[in-house]
């Protein structure tokens, strides 16, 4: 079963909602043993990085997810649900958060026609990852395959974003799609090995969307594999 | 870099969608949902449901309808009209709006825009505010605040009440001109340029569009983050690809239309 992490941070409805679209079925739970059992993991967010922290701890949640990033099984973050994966946000003060990948967020600065919040549709570049060590010697660059999660989503398509915060990674490695916003460029996906994480509402973003969460449902949780 | 967006306006009265030149003589268009779902798969970019008349009969929004709508469209949309308190707002965002939209309430009760950006965050709350040309003297931009559907002058000015709105914390805000709704002539774009220097957030154009041409002329010379349309679509004299081609030729950034 598909487990949608409930910890009193966004509308879990409409992620719900895109899955059934997709042919999936899910439950929207807080109960740490529901999401252990779970076969993969969603965890959306909206609001504020520090209150969302500050209900995961108040649950006891932030252990069972590390639990669960640990057994290999596929994790998808959504908005703030990809900001507070990272080990702290600057959001409300600094704020710590679960450390499941090294960084942080920024916040953007408004320039001239680009106001803050980032809000509307905008383009996501797929950075192609590198194929696991068994498919060496590496392709040609342009032939390597984006994400699993972005199979048959062409390259530059439009995402919905809405927020004023966005990903760090300190490892470049850990970017898997940036896009650029009031003249700088940052990390729209992130991920490593099984956890991938989308800054856009995946839920709301039309047709791809619905293709990503298809393709996630689809995801074994490993990346690489024979180059296409 | 960030589009343009196209957003399609779907006015609901007695379940139908409905259609009004300067907010009188309203012609029904058929069903919300089925509308909704239309443009969304011809690759609209955001949808606007108001329940036209929920506020002049004080009554609450139809949540089965938004549920409905949450179901087929998977694309931001907001609700507006018959919004009371944060009840009213919170049973709309968990029906799988993305946003809601203020408008009369705003004006007698502004402080539900504060109240409403609190519990949900700004960029769930849209300040609606509906405009019209004026005389009044004391009204500097020249252009009076109207609510309850267009039928209610409030002698208050657009630019004021939209830097309040802002600093209450509204996310957005939706400039409707009354004198230019439904005319098909173009959008008002004085009042959208005044609006758009004024306030730091993103402005939604409404009111006038007839021709893709009228978009173009908003976003370039307008300041609008984003453009509603309605008489334009509804009555298939353009379609939505058709309308993003047209922008995208005129040098403005949109989704590609599916």
């Amino acid at each position: 079963m598909i487990v949608i992490v409930d910890y009193k941070a966004g509308n879990l409805t409409s992620v719900q909602l895109a899955l059934a679209e997709v042919g999936r079925e899910s439950v929207i739970s807080s109960d740490p043993a529901v999401i252990a059992g779970a076969e993969r993991l969603i965890f959306p967010g909206v609001g504020a990085a520090g209150s969302a922290m500050d209900e995961l701890n108040k649950m006891g949640l932030a252990p069972v997810l590390k639990a669960f990033l640990a057994t290999g099984k596929p994790f998808l973050g959504i908005c703030v649900g990809c900001q507070i994966i990272m080990d702290w946000s600057l959001e409300d003060g600094r704020t710590t958060c679960l450390g499941f990948l090294p960084g942080g967020t920024d916040i953007f600065k408004a320039v001239p026609g680009a106001k803050v919040p980032h809000m509307g549709w905008n383009q996501v570049r797929m950075i192609p990852q590198h194929p696991p060590l068994a498919a060496y010697p590496p392709p040609d660059a342009a032939q390597s395959p984006s994400h699993p999660v972005f199979k048959s989503i062409p390259d530059g398509s439009e995402f919905y974003f809405v927020h004023s915060y966005f990903p760090t990674p300190f490892d470049r490695g850990d970017v898997l799609a940036e896009t650029e916003f009031g003249g700088r460029t940052f990390a729209s996906v992130i991920g490593r090995d099984n956890l991938v994480a989308c800054q856009f509402h995946v839920e709301k973003s039309g047709k791809w969307g619905l293709r990503l969460l298809k393709s996630f449902c689809e995801w074994d949780g490993i990346v690489g594999g024979i180059p296409c | 870099m960030l589009t343009k967006r196209l957003i399609v306006c779907l006015d609901v009265r007695n379940g139908k969608v409905t259609k009004g030149v300067k907010f009188k003589e309203n012609v029904d268009l058929g069903d919300p949902v089925e509308m909704g779902s239309k443009y969304y798969r011809e690759g609209v970019d955001e949808l606007v449901f108001y329940d036209i008349m929920a506020s002049a009969e004080k009554r609450p929004i139809d949540i089965a309808m938004v549920r409905a709508v949450a179901r087929k469209v998977f694309i931001p949309f907001s609700v507006g009209g018959g919004i009371r308190n944060l009840d009213d707002m919170r049973e709309v965002l968990l029906a799988g709006a993305e946003k809601v939209s203020v408008n009369s309430l705003a004006v007698q009760n502004p402080d539900i825009i504060r109240q409403g950006a609190r519990a949900f965050g700004n960029q769930c709350i849209v300040l609606g505010m509906d405009a019209k040309k004026t005389d009044l003297p004391g009204l500097a931009s020249g252009y009076e605040v109207f609510v309850q559907g267009g039928r209610k002058a409030m002698g208050i000015d657009a630019i004021a009440w939209a830097k309040q709105a802002v600093t209450l914390g509204a996310g957005e805000i939706c400039v409707n001109s009354i004198d230019a709704d439904g005319t098909k002539d173009g959008y008002e774009i004085n009042l959208t340029r005044m609006i758009a220097d004024a306030v730091d957030v993103p402005v939604i154009a409404s009111g006038g569009a007839g021709t893709p041409d009228h978009l173009v002329d908003v976003f370039k010379n307008g300041g609008a983050d984003a453009g509603l349309v309605a008489s334009m679509v509804h009555y298939g004299t353009y379609a939505i690809p058709a309308i993003k081609a047209g922008l995208s030729a005129a040098g403005i950034p949109v989704r590609a239309a599916i």
